[in-house]
C-alpha cells in the first residue's frame, strides 16, 4: 500500500506494512509445568516516512507490534524508528529513536551496542529495540565520523513464566538494577569512525554508559520470597574494531572489542570467513561455507561463547523466489555445549514469505546459557503478507 | 533468424602471433568498442523506472519493479544503484555497485529490515540477479577495459548496418567465454549480444529495441529481452521514466549513504 499525497511543501508520505503470523513447536516437554508445547503470535510491522525540503529533511515512524498468545511478557509493542533527519552538505543530524547496526560477523554481534536486543522477538540478537538518540554523522573523503548521545536506557525484554527460552528461574524486571545513580536517565555516548579502502572496510568505534547485557542476579522476590533472577546493568567502557574484506569469493570478517567494567579489563573477539562457490555444479544456486570463532577472556561467566566454533553453510537458489538457506552449529571447545540453528525462507507470490527457524540446544554444563535451554528446541513457521 | 555459424570458427582462431603484434581485427575491435564508450560519454548521471517481467518454461509471468541510478565517473567505472520497489518483502533494499576499470567492483547490499549494509563478495557476478535470466555482470557497465574485443564482420538486419564484435572477458570469474555483440553503425547502440557460457555454447540471447534519444546523444533502450535457450525462461526489462541531469554526487552513491535510501 502507498499512500501518496503532495502537499503545497512537497511532502510525500509513503507507508508500508507487514503483517505477519507465527507458530512454534517445541520438540520436548518444557522444564516448568507452566511453560506450554507450542505457542502462535501475530505482529505488525509499519514504516511512514515523508521528505520536506527536497529532501533536506526527513521524518521517519515504524512502530512494531506482537501479540503472543501464551506469554503475556513476548506480547509488546515497540517503536522501532521514530525520527527527525536534517541533511546539511557533509553533515546528517538524527534526532528521535532509532536502530544502527554495527558489524560484520554472522553468528554473533559483538561491537553492536547502540540498540538493546529484543530478546522475545528473537535469540539471535538480530531484533533491537529502538534507542532514543542524537546522533551526528559527518561524511568525508577520509571516511565517516559519527557521534551517538543516548539519553535513555532501553531493558532488553525477558520472556515471561509462561514462555520458553528464558533462564530456570523467574526474572523480576520491576527489581532491575543500575550500577548507574542516574539509572536509565544516565546519559550514554558512543563515537565510530568507519571507512571503506577499496576492498577492505573498517569500523573503529567507543561506548561510555550502560552495557546492553545485563547480568543476571540471583535474588528473592519479597512477594513471594520465591528465589528470582533480577536483572543488573553495569556500567561500561567499551572500544571495538569491526573489519571486512572482500577478496574473490572470500569474505573475511572480524569483530574484536576491550572493555572495562567492575569486573577489570577483558578482551573478546569474534572474526571468520565466508566463502561462496557460485552456481554449484552448473546449476543457479550459491553456496557459501561460514567458519567463525568466538573468544571472550572473561570465559563462562562472561559470555556463552567464550571460545566457540561456528561452522555452516548459506543456500542461496537464486530462484523467482529467492528461496535461501542458512544452517550453523556453534560448538563449544571447552564444554559440552552445541547449538545448531537453520533458518529459510521462500516468497509465495508476489507479497507473501514463508519463513521456516528451528532451533537445537544442547548442553551439559550446568553453567552455561544454553543448558538453561535444554528443553527448548524448536521448529517455527512464519507466514508474512507485505503492503 | 541470422545465419552466423560462422562467427563461431573465427571465434576459435588464435588472435594474434606475436606479444608484440596486435592483430588487425583486434585492433578494428578495440577502436569500435572505444567509440562506442566515447560517444556515450557526458551523460553525467542518470535515473529510471525498470519492471522486470521473469517467464518460466510454461509461460507464467513474475513481475518486478526496480528504479536504477547512475553516475558516470571521470576517471573510474560507473557508480550504479538500483532500489527494489516489488516484490514487497524485499521492498527498500538497495544494491550498490562500484565499478573499477582495472580491478573487481565493489558491491553492497543495504538490508532495511535489518538496518544493515553488507558487502557482497565480489565473485557472484555470474549469478542471476533476484531470480532473473539477467546475471550481475549482464546488469554492470562494461568497461572496455575488462574485455578483449575482436572485430568479426559487418552484418545487416531489421535495415540497419551493424558491426559484429566479440567481447571475451577478461575476468575468469566471469559466466562467459565470450559474447558476440552486434552495434549499429549509425550510433554504436548494442541491438544484440549472444552470450556463450564457459563451454562455448550459446547459453542467452538479448535483443533490445526502442531507442530513444536523450540529450543529443545519448540512447537508451526502452525494451530488451534476454532468453535463455538452455532453460527456456527469458526475462524482459522495460525501462520507463529515464531522466538525466539529476545532480547526483558521488555522496549519493556512498555506501555510508545507504541507509538514507528510500
Amino acid at each position: 500500500m502507498v499512500l501518496a499525497a503532495t502537499p503545497a511543501f512537497a511532502a510525500a508520505g509513503e507507508l508500508s506494512l507487514d503483517l505477519g503470523l507465527e507458530g512454534r513447536v517445541f520438540f520436548d516437554p518444557p522444564l516448568d509445568p507452566r511453560q506450554h508445547g507450542s505457542q502462535s503470535s501475530a505482529t505488525l510491522r509499519a514504516e511512514w516516512y515523508a521528505d520536506m525540503n527536497g529532501g533536506a529533511d526527513r521524518v521517519v515512524v515504524s512502530p512494531y507490534l506482537r501479540l503472543d498468545q501464551s506469554d503475556p511478557e513476548r506480547s509488546h509493542a515497540d517503536l522501532r524508528e521514530l525520527y527527525w533527519r536534517h541533511s546539511a552538505g557533509a553533515m546528517d543530524i538524527y534526532l528521535g529513536v532509532r536502530r544502527v547496526f554495527w558489524g560484520v560477523t554472522e553468528a554473533l554481534h559483538l561491537v553492536d551496542v547502540i540498540n538493546q536486543t529484543d530478546l522475545v522477538d528473537n535469540l539471535d540478537g538480530e531484533d533491537r529495540l529502538g534507542q532514543p538518540m542524537l546522533q551526528l554523522t559527518w561524511q568525508q573523503d577520509w571516511g565517516q565520523l559519527e557521534l551517538f548521545l543516548l539519553p535513555w536506557f532501553r531493558e532488553r525484554t525477558f520472556p515471561g513464566s509462561k514462555g520458553r527460552l528464558r533462564a530456570p528461574l523467574p526474572l523480576l524486571a520491576d527489581r532491575t538494577r543500575y550500577e548507574a545513580a542516574q539509572g536509565q536517565r544516565h546519559l550514554d555516548w558512543a563515537a565510530r569512525y568507519f571507512h571503506v579502502l577499496g576492498a577492505v572496510e573498517i569500523g573503529l568505534a567507543h561506548f561510555t554508559g550502560t552495557s546492553r547485557e545485563p547480568r543476571l542476579v540471583a535474588g528473592i522476590d519479597p512477594a513471594t520470597a520465591q528465589p528470582v533472577l533480577v536483572p543488573m546493568y553495569e556500567l561500561t567502557d567499551q572500544s571495538s574494531m569491526d573489519l571486512a574484506a572482500a577478496l574473490g569469493n572470500w569474505l573475511w570478517k572480524l569483530e574484536a572489542l576491550s572493555r572495562r567494567d567492575n569486573r577489570g579489563r577483558s578482551t573478546a573477539f569474534t572474526g571468520g570467513f565466508e566463502y561462496t562457490f557460485v552456481g554449484v555444479s552448473g546449476s543457479r544456486t550459491d553456496l557459501g561455507l561460514v567458519a567463525e570463532y568466538q573468544f571472550d577472556d572473561q570465559g563462562p561467566s562472561r559470555s556463552s561463547f567464550h571460545n566457540d566454533l561456528v561452522v555452516g553453510g548459506r543456500l542461496a537458489f537464486n530462484d523467482v523466489q529467492s528461496t535461501e538457506l542458512l544452517v550453523l552449529a556453534v560448538t563449544d571447545l571447552d564444554r559440552r555445549s552445541r547449538l545448531f540453528s537453520l533458518e529459510g525462507s521462500r516468497r509465495l507470490g508476489n507479497s507473501w514469505r514463508l519463513s521456516i527457524e528451528a532451533r537445537w540446544f544442547s548442553s551439559d554444563a550446568t553453567n552455561d546459557a544454553l543448558f538453561a535451554l535444554r528443553s527448548d528446541d524448536y521448529l517455527q513457521l512464519t507466514l508474512e503478507k507485505f503492503y | 533468424m541470422l545465419r552466423l555459424s560462422w562467427l563461431g570458427i573465427l571465434a576459435l582462431l588464435p588472435l594474434s602471433g606475436g606479444a608484440e603484434a596486435v592483430a588487425p581485427e583486434v585492433a578494428a575491435g578495440q577502436r569500435i568498442a572505444t567509440e562506442a564508450r566515447e560517444r556515450d560519454r557526458g551523460f553525467g548521471d542518470s535515473r529510471a523506472i525498470i519492471t522486470m517481467t521473469l517467464r518460466n518454461q510454461r509461460g507464467e509471468e513474475t513481475r518486478r519493479v526496480l528504479r536504477s541510478r547512475t553516475l558516470e565517473m571521470d576517471a573510474d567505472g560507473d557508480r550504479s544503484m538500483v532500489i527494489f520497489d516489488e516484490p514487497k518483502d524485499v521492498a527498500g533494499t538497495a544494491f550498490l555497485t562500484h565499478s573499477h576499470r582495472h580491478k573487481d567492483d565493489d558491491q553492497w547490499l543495504y538490508l532495511p529490515a535489518l538496518g544493515r549494509v553488507k558487502r557482497i563478495a565480489s565473485s557472484n557476478k555470474s549469478g542471476p540477479f533476484m531470480g532473473s535470466e539477467f546475471s550481475y555482470e549482464d546488469l554492470s557497465s562494461p568497461e572496455v577495459e575488462k574485455y578483449t574485443h575482436v572485430y568479426l564482420g559487418d552484418e545487416t538486419f531489421d535495415g540497419r548496418e551493424h558491426f559484429v564484435l566479440q567481447r571475451t572477458p577478461q575476468d575468469t570469474r566471469s559466466g562467459y567465454r565470450r559474447m558476440v555483440v552486434w552495434l549499429d553503425k549509425a550510433h554504436y547502440r548494442a541491438f544484440k549480444i549472444d552470450y556463450y557460457d564457459r563451454r562455448n555454447t550459446l547459453l542467452k540471447t538479448l535483443t533490445a529495441e526502442g531507442f530513444t534519444l536523450y540529450g543529443d546523444r545519448h540512447w537508451r533502450a526502452t525494451s530488451m529481452l534476454m532468453v535463455n535457450h538452455q532453460n527456456g525462461r527469458s526475462t524482459g526489462l522495460q525501462w520507463t521514466d529515464y531522466v538525466f541531469g539529476n545532480g547526483y554526487t558521488e555522496a549519493d552513491f556512498n555506501r555510508n549513504n545507504l541507509s538514507k535510501i528510500r
